[in-house]
Order: C-alpha cells, then structure tokens, then sequence
C-alpha cells in the first residue's frame, strides 16, 4: 500500500513535469474556474433579490428589478464566458500533454531493444500507448478540474448558507452526506455484479471469437450443434447477471434524487419557518431552494474523481514504464561509418542467449569470404533467425565477436552496418499506403524509374499494373489486400531498389507461387551474384549450392559444411536431407 | 431495425410499463414545485405552521412514490432491454453458423465477431436507455411548459420561446460535432496503426534505418489528431455556456412579466418561484434527452448492421429429403466439368475440371498460389457449390446428401491449424464425441503427434489455450491432422496442412497416413513436390485449369507445368 502510495506520488511528479510546460494555462484555467465559480453562485443570490422584489400586488419596486435583472444579465454572460473559455484551455493543456507524453513514448519505441518488442505483445504496448495514455489525460486533468470546481463550489455554497441562515446550513449539511452514502453503498454492492457481468460477458465473447472466428473448421466437422449449445448456456447465465448488474446500478440515480427530494423538502420546511419568524426572507428562501438542488452534485462528482485519479495515475504510470525501459546502447563515440564493405564476415567464438540460462550458440566461427552464399537449414524453430538477429545487429552478442570488412560491428554506427544488408523477411511487413511508397522505403529518393525498374526485376510490375491504381494503389495495413505471394514480390522490390553489398533471405516455406517462384529465384541468382548472402533456406536447390550450410537444431549449430561433406559426414544433415526421399 | 424489435415481443408488458411508470415519476416531480408555491403563499402568509408541515410531509410522499414508480421503470426497463439481447444474441449466433463459406468470405468473421459482441451489447443499453426516457425527458420539458401555462400564459410565453432556443442550440451542437468526433475517431486509428506498424515491422524499419522518419510521420499523424480534437472540444465547449446563458436570461424574463403580474395581482411570489424552478427543470431534461438521441441513434446504427447479417441467407441449403449414403462400386469422388467462381468474383477460380479418383487412392494436387487447389478441395464437403457441373461422393452429387451425412464422410485438415481452448481429448473428440483414448492416441500415432503430447507429460489431459497458442505450429498442425483422422474418415483432406512441419516429420507422416489408412481415400493440397511425388494420382492446377493429371513420371514427361514445378525445388538427378 504505502509503496503504491510513494509509486503514485513520483508518478504524479512526472505528470506535473509534463504540464508544467502549459503552467500558464493551467493557471489561467484555475482562475477561470474560480471566476465561474463565483458568478455561478451568485446568480442565484441575484434571483433571490429580485424575487424579493416581486411582494404583492401593488408592491413591486420596477426600478431595483431593472437593475437586479441588468445584474443578473452581466453576471451570467461572464459565468458563461469565463467556462466557455477555462473549458477550451482545458482542452488544449489536455491534448496537448497527450500529444508531448504520446510522441515521447513513441520515439522511445523505436529506440527500444528488439528484445523488448519481441518479448512484449504489440498489442499490450500499443494500449499503452494509445488507450492509456487517453484515459490518463481524461482523468487527470478533467478530474483536476473537477475537483477544483467542486470544492470550490462547495465551500462558495456553505459559506453563503451560513451567512444567510445557519440552521438551514445544517439541515443541507446533515441529510447531503446521505445521498453520496446511498451512492456508494449501490456502487459497492454493484462492483460484484458488474465483475460478473463482465466475467460472463468475457467467456461469452471468447467463444464467439473461437467459434465465429473458425467457423469454417466449426462446419467442417458438424460442431454447429454443440457450439450453439454452448452459447446459449453462457447467453442465459448472462442474461441473469445482466439484468441483475444493470438494475442495480440503475437504482443509483432514482435514489439519489430521492435523497435529493428530501433536502429540498426539509429546506423548504425549515425555511418556510425562519420566514415566518422574520429570519428569511422569501428571495433568499428561493436560493436556498436552488442550492438545495445543484448542492449534492459536486459531492458525486468528487467521489467520483478520487477513483478517477487514481486510475489515471495507474495508467500513466504504465505508460512512463515504457517511456522508462532502457533504450538500446548508445554508438560507441567513435563508432565510424562502414564505408567499403568487400563482403567478408567473420564469426569468432560467438556465444548467444536470449534468456541467460539457455546458452543458443556456443563458440560458433564462420569465416564467410567475399561473394561466398551461406545456408541456414534446420527443422522449424530451430532458431535460424537468431543468426539474422546478430548479423544485423538486432541483438548483440554476449561474447565473441563479427566482424563485417575487418570491422567488429559494433564500432561501426548501427545505420552504416544495416544498411550494407538487404533483408527480405519470411514474415512480409508492408507500411499502409501506397504501393511506390512501399518499394521506395529502402531508398525514399529514388526515381520513379527506378522503381518501376525494381518492381520488374523483382517480377511485380507485371501484377501492380493489374492493379486498380497500379503504382497508387493504396495498401491496408499489413498489406491485407494482396496475396501472400504478392506481398513477398513488393518486399523483394525493396531490396532490388537499394541493393546492398550483402543480403540476407528468409526463403518463403510454401507461400510464393512456385511459377513465379523460378523467376525469383533468378532474380535472386542475379541479385545474389558477387554478393555476399544469408539463406535462412528451405529448398534444396538453394542448399545445394551454398558455400556453407550451417545445420541448426534447437538452437544450436551442430554442423557446417558443404553439402557432399555433410552428406559423407552422415549426421542430422544427411537424415534430413534423405528423408525427404523416403517416400 | 423492424425486425429486430420482434425480440421485444416477449417482453411487451415490461416495454409498455417501463415507459408508463417513468411518466409517472415525471409527473411527480412536477408537482414539487406548485406545493413550494404553496407553502410560500399560504403557509408563510397565513403564518400557518401545521400547513406547512403538511406541504412538506407531501413533498416527501411525491418523493417516495417517485422513487417507487422509478425503481419499478428501470427493473422493467432492464428486464426487456437483457431479455431481448439474449434472444438476439441466441439467434444471431444461429444465424451465423448457419452461413456458408461464401458468405463468411464475403462479410468476414472479424466483422460478425464484432456484430455478435460490441453490436449486440451496444443495441442492448440504447433499448434500456429508450425505454427509460423516451417518454421521460419531453414529458418534462412540455410537461412544465404545460405546468407553466396553468400558472400564468403571459410567463408561460417565455418557455415557449426558450425550449426550442434550447433545443436548436442542444441538438444543433450535437449534430455540428458528431460527425467531426467520427474523423477524431478516425485520426486516432491512424495514429494507432502507425504505432502497429512499427511494433510489426520494427526488424525492416531498422534494417532500412528509417526511425527517424517514422518518428517524423508519427508526429504529424498526432499533431493532426491533436487539431482535430482541439477544434471539435472548441465547439462542444459551447454547449455549457450558450444553455447556461438562454436559461438564465428566460429566468430573468420570467421575473420581470412575473413582476408585472404580481403587481397587478395575477400571481403570488410563490407561483414566480415556481416559475423559476420549473425553467430550471428544462435545462437537465433537455441535455438527457440530447444525450438519448446521440446513444440511441448509435444503437440504431448498430442495429442495422445486425439486421444486414440477417439478411444474408445461406446460398448452401441442407435439402429437405437428403440422401443418407451413396452407392458402392462407384468412383469415390468424381468432378464432372466442374466450374466454380466466388461470390462476386469477376472470374472463375476453377474452369472444366474432369478428375475421377477411386477409393483408396492418394491423390496430389499441386499449383501456384490461387491456382484453385484449395477451391477444388473445399467443394467435395460442399463448403461452395460449383458454378457449372457438379461433384459426386460415391456416385451421387454432393447437393442431393444431407450436409451431415455428407461431411461425416470426410476429415478435413484446413491450411490455418486452428485448435479449441479445452483439452486435447475434447480437441480431439471434434471428430468424433465418441472416440476412446485408444482411437485417439492412434491418430496422434498416425499424425506423428504422440512424441510431443508424450514429451508434455499430460496425455489427453494436456490443456490447449485458445488458438493452440501455447503450441508451435508444426504442432498444432499435427493435432488437426489427428483431428481429422479421429474421426477415421471415408475421405481424408489435407489443405496444404503440413506446411510447418519440417522435410523428415513430413516424410514420415505421409507413410504413416499411406499405411494405415488402406481404405481411405487421401487428398493432399501441396506446393512441395515431394510431398506429393509419390501420389497415385498428381493433379496439377494452373490458373484455375487443370493443366495435367497423372503419376510422377508421367506428368514429367508431358505436363510442362509440373516439370517447372518440381525443377524449381529439385535438381535434375532427384526429380527422376
């Protein structure tokens, strides 16, 4: 609990950190809800002088109503401005903390290790990002605010109350509690409820999402039957602990006007007495009535900002999390720019782990010569991207070192190393947009015959002049309206348009057309000629005629070789491979 | 919309008495002002201490049977809006898995997930909502128009005028800065993505070295959205003030006709009160009323695009009289000038397809990406119906079975490996409810599984989250291949279902299946030539056609297709 407390206390620091860029507004907007405040509460009082005014027959004072009703005006086109305007400040301190702390964490996603983002599911990050970071500036700031007014207006009201008639005062101050007691009592009694309800509602929605979600697999094997069975047992308990969690909580509202309804009852009573003996007039008996009626407001809504609060700061404290994650090392400070890559890479003693208790790669040494062709092969999962992991630098080595042209790669900046590869994943990733924008991302400046000159090398022109916009076509995320084959095809012209002295190919498993295929394969040849390359490979061909072949299994390199060599050597390799003819 | 108000149907009473006793609140709560009147003018006037008392004991009797017909409004408010979300929601889940492929393909599930979650729950709290105030709030608003008339038609006027001001302004706001929330909304999924995309693809933004252009872009998205949200929240602003000000300057109307109706002895001071208070009453009602119609026209949104998933049909109708079993002696599956095309799709994914497979036989079917190999699998379940010609299950056209007798027949393993939150038994007894662990564990056998169910030392109790995600996918993909042959199947289908799995598991999973399954008949969907080489029949499909039909070595030496195909993967020596 009290490291909670201290917890929140340096989130809450930070917070202030942020906004205390806008501390001008935010004191301005202090200001203005005092000033709200203030004409808010008067203009009753202003009413209550005029109803004063308004006796009897024959017993009108026309004049003083004219100028109380001139007061009234002016006051309430102040009120009215002075939170039109705290209201608009608001908004702008608001968004424009969202958008500093949003940025910031967004920058440090990008300097973030790709063993965090590896480790960590996208979408959790993402609502932090996003969902979090909103829900924190609603609640921080607005509940600021609100808390602000309300214990303004609060003070404003007793204060005036208290001058008026203090007996008054008391009976609002001993039957207000009630109604926020009423308030919380439901809201306690209905937090169970509602967990239930949202259990249920829970196991609901993932039994669509399983059900719905595959419901080709559902036909296929005649499931409808059991699944709508299912559904309808969980829609019942549902139905019961919905209707129960929605009643009860919908009682809030009626109660509290009930309790409400009984303030203004006892007000009118007591004051109707202290204006029979002279101690109230009927004006002020009148305010009195109006406060009775807003007074309990403010009560609820600070009840409700302390929860409010406190999720903000849960939330922004999940979002500084991020923002505190350590970022990848710095370049070392005299880390040079790899300028003249012959293409020669060199593995010594390298030692790898992602979790320190499994050792990956023990003492592996590759001396790859300029041009030469290297082959990754090995069952799946066994860890082959782990090699293009610490090729590119996306994670360092624990011992050991690579060399690329002599050049240990971690004295050369981060962006001269990778950018002397070129990568073609298994797992394509295209950006939302439009097609030339995908395939210019290698090289954002190049020409748009050079593009065009990309795509044909890599035999996508042919389907993107099919396409409706050809070139403009716009893609959705992830390149949802391609085919996956077509997808690879645009991550394959990326590469062709910048061309790296080295590359590094992750051979799609079965997902590219294999008519296509033999054309990218020459392509590939092409592109592979005098080059030195990484094939995280899955066709025999390709393995065949690498200089190297590194065996994977598990993790851990267990063979290297030539494929004649490792065929005479008849280890996993030499099973592998004669499996595939068994028949 | 219309139709589903039908599911209201049951709870008819409870729609018509929730309404009902809300009006009856509101009428309650209108009268509280007339009796503050009263107490003033008479009870203070006449010094009349016990009148008083009374009043007040009458405040708090309207206060109490208010609270009672409310109470009593939101349980049957409550009561229709659950109910009728069940009966929906039990429908709708019926309706949908009673779609086809086709439909499924075209609508897609991620749309009738949310259809059949958010949508339903979101039409739910508008039927609440509706109930609860459509009657409510302008029973109140023209209610103490109406109250105010009884007091005096000069003041009255003033009400007149200030509730449609109110209302223009209230519901003009609202209109103005709905669709403007909507491009927030749309701002914000843009940012969201961005985020997305750099978490998917941080490996290729930093190969090419682009963070600080995504960063750059990232920026602007947010400033944009930042824009946006400062320019709608200027204008929603408005609502506070502009009400604030059209109240309260009606009030000060009100005091001053008021005054010149007192003084000519129209009105008592008390009724000015009440005047006041009942402008004061508009305000609340009105902003709740502008609130319903945002939530309830949301709702209605919703609703019809519930309604749209109604009114999809199945276009595979289960015939009324369907065949139970087909005839002995004849081919097992046989497609005769088969043509197919998708729903909407310009062209045919499948053209004049002649292929007979005998029972028993493996058969291999291999072909580009949308060659139309997995289009000519799904239709022997009936999954699509052809476009022209027609497909036989032991001689008999699939459309004239029953579905359920159909596709007992087959075992279907489907390209995305896709297992059950449950245990494996349970997975496992999709094929069939009533397989013994024996049966079973010989299909793990079978599908080379039985090692790494083994190895995790749970056996059939081995507990499988959602999606199988706590598997590898060469496991999963096993598991589905034992899934399908749980159900020991006349006909097995393997989608491109062994795709994960490596060269030597792949191996000796098709021997397993070829030895002991003499009598069933196997489909394989391969882009491997060598998963399928040894096949007794290799269909090859280019471009929807089918471009040869034959054994390994006959096709290589007329099927130029296939020569490409398997020269692609194999050398020269290993493709013979």
């Amino acid at each position: 609990m009290k490291q909670s407390f201290s917890k929140h206390k340096s989130t809450m620091k930070r917070v202030l950190d942020y906004i205390g860029v806008y501390r001008w507004l935010v004191l301005l907007s202090l200001i203005l809800a005092a000033v709200t405040v203030a004409t808010t509460l008067y203009a009753p009082i202003l009413v209550g002088y005029g109803v004063d005014l308004i006796l009897g027959p024959g017993q009108v004072d026309f004049a003083g109503l004219i100028r109380i009703l001139k007061q009234i005006a002016v006051v309430i086109c102040i009120t009215a401005l002075a939170q039109w305007l705290m209201n608009h400040i608001n908004n702008q301190i608001t968004y424009h903390v969202v958008k500093d702390i949003r940025t910031k964490a967004f920058e440090h996603l990008e300097m973030l290790p790709l063993k965090y983002i590896d480790t960590h599911p996208s979408g959790d990050v993402i609502s932090r990002i996003i969902a979090d970071i909103d829900q924190f500036s609603e609640g921080l700031l607005m509940g600021f605010t609100q808390l602000f007014t309300g214990v303004l207006t609060i003070l404003g009201t007793l204060g005036f109350m208290l001058v008026v008639n203090p007996l008054i005062t008391v009976v609002v101050v001993v039957v207000t509690p009630l109604s926020l007691f009423v308030a919380s009592f439901i809201a306690k009694k209905t937090f169970t409820m509602f967990r239930l309800q949202s259990q249920t509602r829970g196991e609901l929605t993932s039994l669509v999402d399983e059900m719905i979600g595959n419901q080709k697999v559902v036909q296929a094997f005649g499931y409808e039957n059991d699944a709508q069975q299912r559904f309808e047992e969980i829609n019942e308990r549902l139905r019961k602990c919905s209707l129960r969690a929605i009643f009860f909580s919908s009682i809030t509202n009626p109660s509290t006007r009930f309790v409400n309804s009984m303030v203004y009852a006892s007000v009118g009573v007591a004051g109707a007495f202290a204006a029979i003996r002279g101690l109230l007039s009927v004006g002020q008996l009148s305010v009195f009535l109006s406060y009775a009626n807003q007074y309990t407001k403010p009560f609820n809504e600070i009840s409700g900002v302390v929860t409010e609060l406190q999720n903000a700061l849960a939330c922004a404290s999940r979002v500084f999390e991020l923002i505190d994650e350590e970022p990848i090392p710095a370049e070392k400070e005299d880390a040079h720019v790899l300028h003249t890559v012959d293409g020669s890479v060199d593995l010594e003693h390298v030692k790898f782990s992602y979790v320190p208790e499994v050792l990956l790669i023990d003492n592996l040494n590759l001396h790859v010569k300029p041009g030469q062709r290297i082959a990754i092969v090995g069952p799946t999962g066994c860890g082959k991207t782990t090699i293009i992991n610490l090729l590119m630098r996306f994670y360092d080595v624990n011992s050991g070192s690579i060399r690329v042209s002599g050049h240990d790669i971690r004295d050369v900046t981060r962006k001269s190393l990778r950018s002397s590869y070129g990568m073609v994943l298994q797992e394509t990733w295209l950006k939302a947009g439009t097609i030339r924008d995908n395939i210019a991302y290698s090289r954002p400046d190049a020409t748009e015959e050079e593009i065009i000159r990309a795509a044909k090398e890599a035999h996508a022109h042919s389907f993107i002049k099919r396409m409706p916009q050809g070139y403009d076509t716009v893609i959705s995320e992830d390149g949802g309206n391609l085919s996956q084959g077509q997808k690879q095809l645009l991550c394959i012209a990326r590469v062709m348009l910048s061309l790296p002295p080295m590359l590094i190919l992750d051979e799609a498993t079965s997902s590219i057309d294999t008519r296509t295929e033999i054309r990218i394969q020459k392509a590939f040849a092409s592109m592979m000629k005098g080059r030195t390359s990484f094939i995280v490979a899955h066709r025999l061909s390709t393995i065949r005629e690498a200089d190297v072949i590194l065996v994977m299994r598990d993790g851990h390199i267990i063979e290297q070789g030539r494929h004649e060599e490792l065929l005479k050597n008849k280890g996993f390799y030499a099973e592998l491979y004669n499996s595939q003819f068994a028949g | 919309m219309k139709r589903l108000l039908r599911y209201l149907k049951d709870y008819k009473l409870e729609s018509v008495l929730g309404p009902l006793f809300k009006m009856l609140e509101a009428s309650f709560e209108l009268f509280v002002p007339l009796v503050m009147a009263q107490i003033i003018d008479t009870g203070i006037r006449n010094q009349d201490g016990f009148y008083i008392i009374r009043m007040g004991g009458l405040l708090l009797l309207l206060a109490a049977v208010g609270l009672a017909c409310s109470l009593t409004a939101q349980f049957f408010a409550a009561k229709a809006a659950v109910g009728f979300s069940t009966a929906l929601r039990n429908d709708l889940f019926a309706h949908i898995n009673g779609l086809s492929y086709s439909e499924q393909d075209v609508i897609g599930t991620a749309t009738l997930i949310t259809r059949m979650t958010s949508d339903v729950n979101q039409v739910q709290s508008g039927v609440n909502l509706f109930l609860r105030l459509f009657l409510r709030s302008p029973f109140v608003v023209f209610g103490a128009m109406i109250m105010a008339f009884t007091v005096n038609v000069r003041a009255a006027m003033v009400f007149v005028v200030a509730i449609p001001a109110l209302s223009v302004v209230v519901f003009g706001i609202m209109a103005y800065s709905m669709p403007l929330y909507k491009k927030v909304q749309h701002q914000l999924d843009q940012v969201t993505q961005a985020t997305r995309e750099n978490l998917t693809g941080a490996r290729v933004v930093r190969a090419f070295n682009r963070q600080e252009d995504e960063i750059r872009r990232f920026d602007e998205g947010n400033s944009d959205l930042v824009r946006f949200q400062v320019f709608v929240g200027k204008i929603s602003a408005l609502m506070n003030p502009v009400t604030y000000v059209i109240i309260n300057l009606a009030i000060v109307a009100v005091l001053w006709i008021s005054g010149k109706q007192v003084d000519a002895g129209i009105i008592t001071q008390g009724e000015t009160i009440a005047l006041v208070n009942y402008m004061s009453q508009i305000l609340v009602e009105l902003i709740k009323l502008a609130n319903l119609i945002v939530s309830v026209s949301k709702a209605l949104a919703c609703a019809n695009r519930i309604s749209m998933v109604f009114d999809e049909t199945s276009s595979i109708t289960d015939p009324s009289d369907g065949v139970k079993s087909g005839q002995s002696g004849e081919p097992k599956v046989c497609f005769q000038n088969v043509s197919f095309a998708y729903k909407n799709a310009k062209e045919d994914s499948l053209s004049h397809v002649n292929v007979t497979v005998q029972k028993g036989q493996t058969i291999g079917i291999i072909g580009g990406t949308g060659s139309g190999k997995s289009s000519l699998v799904n239709l022997i379940p009936r999954f699509y119906d052809v476009r022209e010609g027609a497909v036989l299950v032991d001689g008999v056209d699939v459309r004239k079975y029953s579905l359920q007798a159909l596709r007992r027949k087959i075992g279907m393993v489907p390209q995305k490996a896709v297992l059950f939150k449950g245990t494996l038994r349970e997975n496992m007894q999709w094929g069939r409810k009533d397989a013994t662990d024996e049966e079973i564990y010989r299909a793990l056998e079978i599908a080379q599984a039985r090692e790494f169910v083994d190895a995790k030392g749970k056996g059939l109790e081995l507990s499988i989250e959602q999606n199988g995600r706590n598997l590898s996918g060469g496991q999963r993909q096993r598991l589905t291949i034992a899934r399908a042959l749980v159900k020991n199947p006349e006909i097995l289908i393997m989608d491109d279902s062994a795709s994960a799995l490596d060269f030597a598991t792949d191996a000796k999973l098709r021997k397993a299946i070829q030895e002991s399954t003499e009598y069933m008949t196997v489909f394989i969907v391969s882009q491997r030539a060598t998963t399928i080489r040894y096949a007794d029949q290799i269909i090859v499909l280019d471009d929807g056609n089918v471009a040869g039909c034959g054994t390994h070595q006959e096709l290589l030496k007329n099927c130029e297709v296939y020569r490409e195909i398997c020269l692609s993967q194999l050398s020269e020596e290993e493709v013979k």
